[in-house]
């Protein structure tokens, strides 16, 4: 049986590498794509403690963030398709025109 | 048993994450992050969550990658590939926030905190009844309604996403 506190340790890793991709990268879909990640890590250890305090709340939790992932998405690429008929990149960097 | 599956699964779903992060071309990025979710996938089998791991690699997989796919391969971002000319110092300052952030977490899980009240939900119970019936009859009775909130959620960012991506008229 393996504890709890490698579950997390797992979760944290994957949710500090997807910080790492929205810090780092400039493709608005990688940035996605790492934003994807990091609701991954958050859910594993949704589960992770659900199963430890032998509590259901946890994977209604998941289900839920699933659901705003899938929205998100959705809406979040359309705004890319949008951006980039707009200015023809979707580099984050030369989307600058709210900047002051 | 458990513990080598464990440390398989988890080994490939931060490696997958890191070269999903470190990869340039997005299509990689793309793969790169189903075997991760996939991984991610096996973890909650191991954690007795089989109807959310089955979700898991429906939407994420089957739905959300899908997205990433269409899109990439819709804007052909051979030709705004020129991302080369990045600032150095920035990446340094994300890399460097981002150590001092799992410092933290991992400073914080360390301290062992008070974990709450047990609930009565064990993984005999779990796996007597089925992980599905359970969920389901969670959703259907005790969130009754967020999930009914959700599928408005559902309904509004599909209506947003269509106006969004439409072509204006006046536009082109």
């Amino acid at each position: 049986m393996i504890g709890l506190s490698h579950y997390l340790f797992l979760s944290a890793i994957l949710f500090v590498t997807g910080v790492i991709g929205v810090l780092v990268k400039r493709n608005a879909i990688v940035i996605f794509m790492s934003i994807e990640l990091m609701l991954n890590g958050v859910n594993l250890s949704f589960i992770a403690f659900g199963r430890y305090l032998h509590s259901l709340d946890g994977q209604i939790f998941v289900f839920m963030v699933m659901v705003v992932a899938a929205a998100e998405v959705a809406v979040g690429l359309a705004l890319i398709i949008a951006l980039f008929r707009l200015k023809t990149t979707i580099n984050v960097d030369e989307v600058n025109i709210m900047k002051w | 048993m458990e513990t080598v599956l464990f440390y398989l699964l988890g080994c490939i779903a931060a490696f997958c994450g890191f070269f999903m992060v470190l990869h340039k071309n997005p299509v990689y990025s793309a793969i790169f992050l189903v075997q991760s979710l996939f991984a991610v996938a096996g973890l909650y089998l191991l954690l007795d969550a089989q109807f959310l791991a089955i979700i898991q690699i429906l939407i994420y997989a089957g739905a959300i990658i899908v997205l990433f796919l269409f899109v990439i391969m819709l804007l052909n971002l051979r030709s705004v590939e020129n991302e080369m000319r990045y600032m150095f110092r920035v990446k340094l300052l994300g890399i460097f926030l981002s150590v001092v952030l799992i410092a933290e977490i991992i400073y914080l899980i360390a301290l062992h905190p008070e974990i709450g009240s047990q609930g009565n939900w064990t993984s005999e119970t779990i796996n007597s009844m089925g992980s599905t019936e359970v969920v389901g009859k969670a959703l259907f009775t005790t969130y009754l309604f967020p999930f009914e909130v959700a599928s408005i959620v559902l309904l509004v960012a599909m209506i947003g996403m269509i106006v969004l991506a439409k072509r204006h008229a006046k536009e082109s």
